[in-house]
């Protein structure tokens, strides 16, 4: 249960930044990139289009049915789906 | 297949090399860094298509004109955003630069193309190109854009953190180029060489996360400001990837790109036909009134003319289809129909390949190659044949000129004739659906596979690239009627008087319409339909001109013109028949050979090919039978 809570970024006390999951951020939400996790080629490939670790990314909007979803990154709009996007983990900074 | 193969004359230098001297010159960069433009810019019109060997990445070669150095190759390599092997178009570019890409020598310079828009990221490129040790010039494009924006980068500090010489350009508006011809004609001169300044220290280990925080240090400690995001760019999407507004826009593009290819294109293909034909009465005064100008103008000519005729419609769709491309459009309708794809069972990335394939489904079955997932790709191969390619213009064109009155139905704003043309791109659309919904169901049975796009920003098409794209595709067309379609018709004219002194129905190829027309009375097809549709079987385009051959070539009907001569000849339930059979068959040696190739057995170009005879048989047989019902 501790590995658990750990490796959703719980450090003993809750602070204001804890891990979700990309796609559960709301359309204009800012969030820094913590961990990938994908099967080892997308996640490379991911992480050379911008998602690497610290990258600030925003949520720009969702296409008209819904899904996918345009991503900002490194000033790049990359559009990815939920079920890709549910692997990709953030830290929601505080205000955004 | 060699349909894209110029004539050019540039050769890859195959002899070693001159110590100091350059030869070849390879251009690098991330996907949407401007390359192309650049290429163009660079190269000029002559350029040189071809695959590499063994896979079906295209290599575009070229002189290096642009910059009066005729001397040297350009090799344009594919955008890539690592080292990493991804893709197969990285493999490629990889594979080039490291010399190891057999009948490519290893280049001798590398220009980096970086999207200064966009620098810090695209700095990670940097770190592995600079890594090979081989003379570069980066240059930085877009730079003019990057300062109106209020951006800003210390090139000279730059220069110094990457080692290498630095240069701010335009390739759109040709800016800076002169510091390219420099940089070469420094290159060349032997004598101040390993003159370089140290390199400073690249990331060791080489992932994405080292390559990020280098980048990350160096654009920092150049004093890179990234420009305002274009305002532009996000007010558009804000319009075009509206809920509501997307969709409906999405669509009055395609029906104003018909509508304008129907009301312009007409008159001009009127006209352009009227030269043509003009020309071939004008040459036939000469000619006496023998077999010979029989031959030449009623066979040949009047062939060859009746599938020229359609250049100018062609030529209008691909300035379209050019104008979406270049604007960045293209990539926000995949993105509007990913949810859609995803619902049949094909990835969204399977949207471009089948959008190209709007053009002509050889290149778009090549492009599938992006697709990851090997069931999807090859279901994708397998529906992109059902897309309205170019070849079936004219044939649609001629029939529905002929047989469908251009009545308004919209008021003046769309017209009956853009309507049933729509119909057919539609028809041909649930098709590709509706057989990708089947595969994936059954025989290609697959986990969905992800979907990533990178939306570039709205860009103005320029007036150059639009030519470009617009001159390759006129020539493409031009040389496949004076190629296929001229063999074709000039074989047919022969069987057509062949014995010697036969009629038109007693001749060789009458006898053999009349011996296949009980399969295809049904369709409402008479035997010279018959003749135009097997003769098609080579290329689509072909039936235009057979039928061109055969009715210029019977005494009843040789006087009128295609259009009327057919009106005479074929019910309404024959001729929407016969627009329904060009929908579906797989009428195309090329794609049949692409097909094999890609999918490296003949099962499934034959398989392919089965299943497409037998839908449009079967959709021909209902649309006619239903017609002769409805008339009766």
């Amino acid at each position: 249960m501790r590995a658990f809570w750990s490796y959703l970024g719980y450090d003993g006390a809750w602070t204001a930044q804890t891990l979700r999951a990309l796609s559960e951020l709301a359309v204009g939400k800012v969030a820094v990139v913590e961990h990938l996790d994908l099967p080892d080629a997308m996640q490379h490939h991911l992480m050379h289009m911008g998602f690497t670790p610290e990258a600030r990314v925003m949520v720009v909007r969702r296409a008209p049915a819904g899904d996918p979803t345009v991503y900002a990154i490194d000033g790049f709009e990359i559009a990815l789906r939920r079920e890709t996007a549910k692997s990709i983990l953030v830290r929601q900074t505080e205000g955004a | 297949m060699s349909s894209c193969c110029t004539t050019d004359t540039i050769e890859l230098p195959q002899q070693p090399r001159v110590a100091g001297k350059l030869q070849t010159v390879a251009l690098v960069g991330p996907p949407n860094s401007g390359k192309s433009t650049l290429f163009n810019r660079l190269t000029g019109l002559r350029q040189k298509v071809a695959n590499y060997p063994g896979v079906t990445v295209e290599q575009h070669l070229g002189r290096m004109k642009g910059i009066g150095r005729a001397d040297l190759v350009l090799i344009d390599l594919p955008g890539i955003y690592s080292f990493d092997s991804y893709s197969e178009d990285a493999r490629v570019a990889v594979d080039v630069l490291r010399g190891e890409m057999p009948g490519t020598p290893r280049p001798d310079a590398v220009l980096l193309v970086l999207d200064s828009l966009h620098l810090r990221r695209q700095l990670m490129l940097a770190a592995p190109v600079l890594a090979l040790n081989l003379p570069t010039l980066v240059l930085l494009n877009m730079t003019d854009l990057m300062e109106s924006r209020g951006g800003e980068v210390d090139t000279l500090a730059l220069a110094q953190e990457l080692g290498v010489p630095v240069a701010k350009i335009s390739g759109a508006q040709g800016i800076g180029l002169n510091a390219i011809a420099q940089f070469l004609n420094r290159r060349s001169e032997p004598a101040v060489e390993t003159t370089q300044a140290p390199r400073l220290e690249l990331p060791v280990v080489g992932n994405a996360r080292s390559y990020r925080q280098w980048a990350t240090g160096v654009s920092s400690r150049t004093k890179y400001k990234a420009p305002l995001s274009s305002e532009w760019t996000r007010k558009l999407d804000g319009v075009l990837l509206h809920r509501v507004w997307g969709p409906l826009l999405f669509l009055v593009v395609v029906f104003a790109v018909f509508q304008v290819v129907f009301t312009l294109g007409n008159p001009l293909s009127d006209a352009f036909g009227n030269v043509l034909y003009g020309l071939g009465d004008f040459v036939g005064r000469f000619l006496g009134d023998g077999w010979l100008k029989s031959f030449v103008i009623e066979g040949v000519w009047r062939g060859v003319a009746s599938v020229l005729v359609f250049l100018p419609q062609i030529l209008l769709l691909f300035l379209f289809i050019g104008v979406l491309e270049d604007s960045g459009y293209l990539a926000r309708a995949a993105l509007i129909a990913d949810r859609f794809m995803k619902g049949i069972g094909l990835n969204g990335k399977a949207f471009i390949p089948l959008l190209s394939a709007y053009a002509c489904a050889v290149p778009a079955i090549m492009a599938t190659r992006t697709i990851e997932n090997k069931r999807d790709r090859f279901a994708t191969i397998l529906v992109t044949p059902f897309m309205t390619c170019s070849a079936r213009l004219p044939i649609y064109i001629l029939i529905i000129a002929a047989f469908i009155p251009n009545r308004p139905v919209l008021g003046d704003l769309l017209g009956l004739q853009a309507v049933a043309m729509i119909g057919l791109y539609l028809l041909g659309f649930l098709a590709a659906l509706g057989t990708a919904r089947l595969l994936k169901s059954s025989i290609l049975k697959a986990s969905s596979t992800p979907f990533i796009l990178e939306l570039p920003q709205y860009r103005m098409p320029t007036a150059r690239g639009l030519a470009l794209r617009l001159y390759d595709r006129g020539k493409l067309f031009t040389k496949k009627t004076g190629t296929i379609i001229l063999c074709a018709t000039v074989v047919l004219w022969i069987l057509a008087h062949l014995p010697i002194h036969a009629t038109l129905p007693d001749s060789v190829i009458g006898r053999l319409g009349h011996w296949i027309e009980p399969a295809i009375r049904p369709l409402g097809f008479n035997w010279k339909i018959g003749i135009g549709i097997l003769s098609s079987i080579v290329a689509r385009e072909v039936i235009v001109g057979t039928l061109g051959t055969l009715y210029g070539a019977d005494p009843a009907t040789q006087a009128l013109h295609l259009q009327a001569a057919l009106r005479h000849d074929l019910t309404l339930g024959g001729a929407m028949a016969l627009l329904v059979f060009f929908a579906f068959a797989m009428q195309c040696t090329s794609t049949l050979a692409i097909v094999r190739r890609e999918t490296n057995s003949w099962r499934w170009p034959a398989l392919q090919f089965a299943y497409m005879t037998v839908l449009a048989y079967l959709g021909a047989l209902a649309t006619n039978q239903l017609i002769l019902h409805l008339m009766r």
